[in-house]
C-alpha cells in the first residue's frame, strides 16, 4: 500500500512573526522556516505504518517555491521514500493545493493520503477535507489514532466534547491532530541518506492546474493589545475587584 | 444577499455555536435560512425556527444524517446551496470538518474562522495563531465561511420562521460511526461558559488539578479548562484544552491557575472580558494579559479564593 503525505514549509513555530510596516503582509524574509508541525506528525504516522509492514512506500509531496525541497528532505530524513515538489512562485491557497494533490493522487494512486490538519501560518484547516471532496473519498479529520486493516481505516478523531471513532473505506484522506504521535528526530545518518533519495520536480502548468489565488489579502494588522493589568496584594483585594467588575456576585 | 447557515446539533438540541453563526449571517443581510440535517430531529428544527433573524428552516430528516458524517452532509448542503450568496457554519470541529468539502465541490475558496465582517465579500480572520489579523476579499460567486463563535454574540429567541422539509440525498455509505466518547459533565460547555477556571502545569498532577480547581469551579458555576502543557502531561483529557489548537474561549471571567501563558494558550483566551492569573512566578507571560494578577502559591491561594466567594 502506498501512502502519500503532504508537507508545507512554514515559519518555524518558535518565531514571533511581525507585520510589515505597510500592512501588506507578514515579514518572513529572514525568518527560520520549518516543516509545519502537523505535517511532521503526518510523516511520522506514514513511516510508522511502513515500519509496521502495512505501507510499502511513503511519498512526501510539497508545493511552493524551490526551497520547499528542504522540507521534503526533512520528510525523507524522517523516513519517507521519495519526494515530489510541485514548484511555483504563486501564493498557494488551500483549494489550489488540494487540486495539485488531486493531480498527484491520480498519478500515484495511493490508498491513504495523510495531511496535517492545518498549517500554522494561514491556520486555514481546509486542504485535506478539500482533497477528499475533489477525489470523492471519505475523510477522517483531526485523527488521534489510526488503525489500518482489511482495506479500511479505523480512526479516532478529536471532536468538541470528546472523541469519536469512525471506520472509513480506503482510499481515504486522514488529517492529523496533535496527539496522534510524537515525531522522531531525524538522525544524522538518516539526514545523509535522505540526500540520496529521489526527488522529482513538477509544475502546476505540467499538471494542468490553475493555482491562481481566490482570496485577496487587503491588509494585515496586529490585533489590539490588552491594556496591562495590575497585581493585587491578596485574595480579598482580588474578590473586591471582581465584584466591582460585576463578573462575580 | 442570501445566507444558508448549517445548524449544529445532536438530534435533540441545537448547539449554541449555531446562534453565533446566525448573528454573523444576519450581519451580511438578506434571507437567512438555517439547514437542520439529522435524524428524528424535529425538536431541533422547532428551536431553530425561534431564533431571531432566521427567515426559514430547512429540515432534512433521514437515518444517515444522524451521525453528521461530512460526506453525507456535504452532499446535502450542495443540493441546497443553489441560489445562496453565502454558506456559513460555526468554526467548531464539526464545521471545520464539513465546510471545506462544500467549498471544494463548489470550486470556491473557504474563508476560515472569520472574526469580523467588513462587507459582503470582505472579512477579517486570524492567522499565525491569532498573532496577526488578515482582511481578505473573496471574488468567488459563493462565499463559504466558518465563523469563530466567540467573535459574534449569540442570536436571541423570539422568531417564528417557517419549517420546510427538504429531500434527503442518497446515503454515500463512505463512513461509519463506531463509537463516540463524550465527556460527561454537569458543568457548562467550555466554549460557551460565562466563567472558565483553567489549570496548567503548576498544578503538578491530575489529582491536584481536580482537588484544587473543582471546588472553585463548583462555587462559580464555571466550566473547566487546561493549558496544552497540562493536557500533554495527562492531567485532563484533550477536550479541556484552551488554545490555538484547542478551544477558543471568551468568557466574562477567565481564571488561569498555574498557567505560564504560552503564545498558543493566550491565542485561545485573550478575548475574555476579565482575566485573572494566579501563578508563583511573577514574571510569567500570563501576567502581561491578566487584568488582575495574584503572585503566590496556588495551593494556598485557590482554596482561600474559593472560601472567600
Amino acid at each position: 500500500m502506498k501512502i502519500l503525505v503532504s508537507v508545507k514549509r512554514v515559519v518555524d513555530y518558535n518565531v514571533k512573526v511581525r507585520v510589515k510596516a505597510d500592512g501588506t503582509g507578514v515579514d518572513v524574509a529572514n525568518a527560520k522556516m520549518s516543516m509545519n508541525p502537523f505535517d511532521e506528525i503526518a510523516v511520522e504516522e506514514a513511516v510508522r505504518l511502513k515500519e509496521a509492514g502495512i505501507a510499502t512506500e511513503v511519498v512526501a509531496v510539497s508545493a511552493g517555491i524551490a526551497n520547499c525541497q528542504e522540507t521534503l528532505r526533512t520528510a525523507l530524513a524522517i523516513g519517507a521514500d521519495r519526494g515530489i515538489l510541485i514548484e511555483t512562485d504563486v501564493e498557494l491557497q488551500p483549494l489550489a493545493v488540494a487540486k495539485l494533490l488531486k493531480a498527484v493522487c491520480e498519478k500515484e494512486q495511493p490508498q491513504i493520503i495523510i495531511c496535517g490538519k492545518q498549517a500554522i501560518d494561514d491556520d486555514a484547516n481546509q486542504t485535506g477535507q478539500m482533497l477528499a471532496a475533489l477525489m470523492d473519498w471519505p475523510q477522517a479529520a483531526f485523527a488521534s489514532k489510526v488503525i489500518v486493516a482489511n482495506g479500511k481505516a479505523t480512526v479516532t478523531r478529536e471532536i468538541d466534547g470528546g472523541l469519536e471513532t469512525i471506520e472509513i473505506a480506503l482510499p481515504a484522506v486522514i488529517t492529523t491532530d496533535l496527539r496522534l504521535n510524537e515525531p522522531r528526530y531525524a538522525t544524522l545518518p538518516n539526514i545523509m541518506k535522505a540526500k540520496k533519495k529521489p526527488l522529482e520536480t513538477l509544475t502546476p502548468e505540467a499538471l494542468g492546474i490553475d493555482v491562481s489565488p481566490r482570496l485577496k489579502t487587503l491588509k494585515v494588522a496586529e490585533p489590539a493589545k490588552r491594556a496591562a493589568g495590575i497585581k493585587v496584594a491578596d485574595v480579598a483585594e482580588l474578590v473586591a475587584k471582581l465584584k466591582n467588575e460585576g463578573v462575580i456576585a | 444577499m442570501s445566507c444558508l447557515v448549517i445548524a449544529e446539533h445532536d438530534n435533540t438540541s441545537l448547539k449554541s455555536s449555531t446562534l453565533n453563526a446566525v448573528t454573523a449571517a444576519a450581519k451580511i443581510g438578506g434571507e437567512l435560512h438555517l439547514l437542520v440535517a439529522g435524524c428524528a430531529c424535529t425538536s431541533v428544527a422547532d428551536s431553530a425556527a425561534r431564533i431571531v433573524g432566521v427567515t426559514k428552516v430547512l429540515l432534512a430528516d433521514a437515518p444517515h444524517y444522524a451521525d453528521q458524517s461530512p460526506e453525507n452532509i456535504a452532499a446535502l448542503v450542495l443540493a441546497q446551496a443553489t441560489g445562496f450568496s453565502h454558506v456559513l457554519a460555526p468554526a467548531t470541529t464539526a464545521g471545520k470538518n464539513l465546510m471545506p468539502r462544500v467549498a471544494a465541490r463548489l470550486d470556491v475558496a473557504q474563508i476560515s474562522e472569520i472574526v469580523a465582517i467588513e462587507s459582503a465579500d470582505t472579512f477579517v480572520r486570524p492567522i499565525y495563531a491569532g498573532n496577526v489579523l488578515a482582511t481578505v476579499q473573496s471574488s468567488d460567486a459563493v462565499k463559504v465561511i466558518t465563523v469563530r463563535t466567540t467573535a459574534f454574540e449569540a442570536a436571541g429567541e423570539g422568531g417564528s420562521a417557517a419549517i420546510e422539509k427538504v429531500t434527503a440525498q442518497a446515503d454515500r455509505g463512505q463512513s461509519r460511526l463506531v463509537s463516540r466518547e463524550l465527556t460527561q459533565s454537569a458543568r457548562p460547555e467550555l466554549a460557551a461558559a460565562k466563567i472558565v477556571v483553567s489549570g496548567g502545569r503548576g498544578l503538578g498532577s491530575g489529582e491536584s488539578y481536580h482537588r484544587v480547581l473543582e471546588p472553585l469551579a463548583d462555587k462559580l458555576g464555571a466550566a473547566m479548562g487546561a493549558s496544552r502543557a497540562a493536557v500533554d502531561a495527562g492531567y485532563v483529557q484533550n477536550d479541556y484544552q484552551v488554545g490555538q489548537t484547542g478551544k477558543i474561549v471568551a468568557p466574562q471571567l477567565y481564571i488561569a491557575v498555574g498557567i505560564s501563558g504560552a503564545i498558543q494558550h493566550l491565542a485561545g483566551m485573550k478575548e475574555s472580558r476579565v482575566i485573572v492569573a494566579i501563578n508563583k512566578d511573577a514574571d510569567a507571560p500570563i501576567f502581561q494579559v491578566a487584568d488582575y494578577g495574584l503572585v503566590g502559591d496556588l495551593f494556598e491561594l485557590v482554596p482561600e479564593l474559593t472560601a472567600a466567594l
